[in-house]
């Protein structure tokens, strides 16, 4: 294609259970932290399982302007997440954008609004049951049987009025577009663990299109709610382990499932004319995407990984880029059977001998599944393995499937000169696949 | 090299019937698709009417396979059945060299609707029993022990927003780019306007693309009654719809799927398709102004409408016809009017606009995607469809609407609008094929 711009990151913000912001976040992944503990949020006594990848406490009221701090009363936990991960995201990048000026981090001018995006994915989000359920007892008797009519006359009342607002997802996009007043071009995918990298492959062409200067894509999601864990237990993706150190076990020969978690990923998207203008720290260039769907069946991985491996293969080929010129795999790892088996499937099909010669890097096992924040998150870890040509560990991958040729590190971190990556994510549900390549930028 | 990106294939279903030509024509005659709400008992509920499809049934569109389907949302089995239909028309079927992996789907699909009596019990249960114990909060071990055992896989399941589009990639073997966008009521207009990017730069050759929702259940409801965003005209539903009449107050809830088939020029032109229209520009913006208002001035409205036109090289004396995002709520209609005046300047009052919301209700994920189809059978036929239940003007609405009654007008491009709560704007720029 003629005429499309360089795109570049220039920024990372993570909100994760090993951390927020990223020297927390890689020091959790360099000393190989585990972010997955007992739930406290509620009781998981009756639950399949009572563990989940909780972000570490934060007030996001410390990461909004003052003057914004009452509108932080309508934020589900998910929007929490996107607006913390955001604002560490502008910050890492010394993006001057309208939240940094206004909390008197950064100095005017500001980034030009009318050329600033926002891409951020979603999940499906639970309604808080805490208030919903205060609601729903009004139009209810003692033995908690529901009357419809009661709450069309009375019950809903109890509900504030603005509480659809809270679980519409794409009001992450509107919280974070409002903070720091991005109004170019705007979106939400809500493709479950998908949605990320869909996310950053959208903004990176929209910005290579010359639509948008500046993008802050990735996506944000909680899943620390009795509903997820119920979905994800009826579903059979959770894992069947006690132990909260090792129940996740990405590509493990003995891998039984995911762990529900909490976490938003947001990177800095950027044309690298305007990185360059402003003197920006440019972490990478992202240099291929590709989007994939599997025909195989909506809600069962394929076994031969179809999908994904067609995400990579043209994810690569749009970077101009041969098994030879990759130096690191960011893999999925869902840590669920089929799933990893497809994905192994997948990158022996693309990399061939490549997949056992390079260091691989899959991190749920330290931070469980953070579903449409997931991607971004695993896209951070990989730049900052690259930044730092250092490899972290990648925890409860140290016993292989058989077959399994992926070369996970073990205990400490190895140093590998690492000038590009390709990572995948899909969905658990649905059939969508994407990924992504990046290296390191050179003039 | 851009590819330049045509409509070779439309389906739909929608309140007011399930095929292009009928609903069409019931458009064109003024009828209305809203009634007493029959999904659920909304007696009691502050509006108790809708837009619903009435009789559906998957295997009139999917014979057979529509058994595959069955236990798909109703969103997914809204989607499935009118992609057949876009895809029957676009002749594609019968294209034996169609390349699976440059055929996408990019859908604006809704969530499914909630499991609600079963949800609710647990809800209920749950925090009963965390009154009794005092913690203020819902008990998750009484939570649990009714939610693990009336709860389904599959039911849950479905109601992820991607799961139209998952349900689409296998039954029409698409294994090209695959997203779902769930940008509330702007969905499936800006799904349309990122299908046609990707065939724009070459990443698909084809690409399934609209929206489906249905919200007409009872949170989706409560969620809007106490937003005040419905119409509460109880005692007279079937001109509860009054987009731009100083006397409307709210939008009506409508629920259903449209679909088109995006291709591009070279490849429909080579299999000898039937060229349906044009996509020339798509605009995307935020407000990034305020939660719950929209920007005083139509700041993202404009924005979106003026990059849609300038990605299609056109002026506003190049647009002929403008369907409205026209929800029928007091802000919107005020300030889509103020945006389009802004944008369009002396053109503003001599476009013909309409909102087919007066007739067939919001679907919200879905409405981009029936408004823009409505848009290509406005250029089809040089008609343009009314906005009926207009009768009382409102000095902040003084555009023409199109009131009551369908009119001729040589229409060879459309703008259609789409706007969603939290300040999300999408435009797309249709322009009659060749």
């Amino acid at each position: 294609m003629s005429e499309t711009k360089r795109v570049v990151i220039t920024g990372l913000g993570v909100a994760s259970p090993i951390g927020i912001g990223v020297s927390d976040f890689w020091d959790g992944l360099t000393e190989g932290r585990c972010g997955i503990s007992p739930i406290n949020a509620f009781d998981t006594s009756t639950l399949p399982s009572g563990l989940g990848g909780q972000v570490p406490e934060f007030r996001v009221t410390n990461f909004v302007p003052k003057t914004y701090r009452k509108s932080t009363k309508l934020m589900s936990r998910d929007i929490e997440l996107a607006v913390v991960a955001a604002h560490q995201a502008a910050t890492d990048a010394s993006l001057p954008t309208r939240c940094l000026i206004d909390r008197g981090e950064m100095e005017e001018p500001a980034v030009d609004p009318t050329r600033f995006g926002a891409n951020i994915g979603a999940g499906l989000i639970c309604p808080d049951l805490n208030e919903l359920g205060a609601a729903l007892v009004t139009a209810s008797d003692d033995s908690g049987s529901f009357d419809l009519k009661a709450w069309g006359t009375e019950g809903m009342s109890n509900l504030t009025p603005l509480w659809l607002l809270k679980f519409l997802p794409n009001m992450l996009a509107c919280h974070v577009t409002i903070v720091h007043d991005a109004q170019s071009a705007s979106n939400t995918i809500t493709c479950c663990e998908a949605s990320s990298h869909l996310a950053i492959g959208e903004a990176f062409r929209s910005i290579a299109r010359g639509v948008m200067d500046v993008c802050i894509c990735g996506g944000a999601e909680s899943k620390i709610n009795p509903m997820a864990v119920a979905r994800f237990a009826l579903m059979d993706h959770l894992a069947k382990e006690a132990s909260p150190e090792e129940a996740c076990r990405p590509f493990a020969g003995n891998r039984s499932g995911a762990v529900i978690a909490e976490g938003g990923g947001l990177v800095i998207l950027e044309s690298l004319e305007h990185a360059k203008k402003r003197g920006a720290t440019i972490y990478a260039e992202v240099v291929g995407f590709a989007a994939a769907g599997s025909t195989h069946h909506w809600a069962k991985p394929d076994p031969e990984g179809e999908g994904i491996a067609l995400a990579i293969q043209k994810s690569m080929k749009d970077a101009g880029m041969t098994p030879d010129d990759i130096d690191l795999i960011a893999a999925f790892g869902a840590g669920l059977p089929e799933h990893d088996a497809a994905e192994q499937a997948a990158w022996n099909a693309v990399l061939g001998d490549r997949v056992g010669q390079i260091p691989a890097l899959a991190i749920k096992g330290a931070i469980g599944n953070n579903g449409a924040g997931s991607g971004a998150i695993d896209i951070a870890a990989a730049l900052l393995a690259m930044k730092h040509n250092t490899v972290p560990p990648s925890r409860n991958t140290d016993a292989p499937a058989d077959g399994n040729s992926l070369r996970f590190v073990q205990g400490d971190p190895i140093d590998a000169p690492i000038g590009s990556f390709v990572s995948v994510a899909y969905g658990l549900n649905g059939v969508q696949n994407a990924a992504l390549v990046m290296k390191k930028y050179t003039e | 090299m851009a590819h330049r990106v045509v409509i070779t294939g439309m389906g739909w279903i929608t309140p007011l019937g399930d095929d292009i030509e009928g609903v069409w024509k019931r458009m064109l005659a003024g009828e209305c698709g809203i009634g007493k709400t029959t999904i659920f008992d909304a007696e009691t509920f502050p509006t108790q009417f809708s837009a619903e499809v009435r009789n559906f049934a998957l295997d009139r569109y999917l014979g057979d396979k529509a058994e595959l389907h069955k236990d798909a949302s109703r969103n997914s089995k809204f989607a499935l059945a009118a992609a057949q239909q876009a895809w029957d028309q676009s002749g594609l079927a019968n294209w034996t060299t169609l390349d699976p992996t440059m055929v996408g789907i990019y859908l604006g699909g809704g969530e499914g609707p909630v499991d609600f009596f079963n949800f609710v019990e647990a809800a209920v249960k749950g925090w009963q029993s965390g009154q009794t114990k005092g913690i203020n909060a819902l008990d998750g071990a009484a939570w649990g022990n009714v939610g693990m055992n009336k709860l389904n896989a599959v039911c849950e399941m479905e109601q992820d927003p991607n799961m139209a589009a998952s349900h689409l990639a296998v039954h029409f073997n698409a294994a090209g780019p695959n997203a779902n966008t769930l940008t509330a009521c702007a969905a499936s207009t800006q799904a349309i306007g990122e299908a046609s990017m990707i065939i724009r730069r070459g990443d698909a050759s084809v690409m399934l693309s609209g929206g489906t929702h249905s919200m007409i259940h009872p949170l989706g409801v409560t969620g809007f009654n106490r937003l005040t965003a419905l119409s509460n005209r109880n005692d007279d539903f079937m001109t509860a719809s009054r987009p731009f009449d100083r006397t409307r107050d709210g939008f009506v809830l409508g629920e259903g799927s449209g679909m088109v088939v995006l291709e591009s020029l070279e490849h429909a032109q080579a299999r000898g398709a039937t060229i349906l229209a044009e996509i020339v520009g798509y605009g995307s913006t935020a407000d990034a102004f305020r939660v719950t208002d929209i920007h005083e001035e139509g700041r993202g409205p404009v924005a979106a409408m003026t990059r849609a036109m300038q990605e299609a090289e056109l002026t506003p004396a190049d647009i002929d016809y403008i369907s409205a995002h026209g929800t029928g709520t007091s802000e919107n209609d005020k300030i889509e009017t103020l945006s389009i005046k802004r944008v369009f300047g002396e053109h503003a009052p001599s476009t013909p606009i309409s909102s087919i919301k007066s007739m067939m209700g919001h679907l919200i994920a879905a409405a981009g995607v029936v408004e823009l189809i409505t848009c290509v059978l406005a250029i089809r036929d040089n008609m343009v469809p009314p906005t009926i239940n207009l009768h009382n003007s409102d000095p902040n609405c003084d555009l023409d609407y199109v009131p009551n009654n369908a009119r001729p007008a040589t229409v060879s491009t459309a703008l259609s609008n789409s706007f969603g709560f939290g300040g999300q704007n999408d435009t797309l720029v249709v322009k009659a094929g060749k």
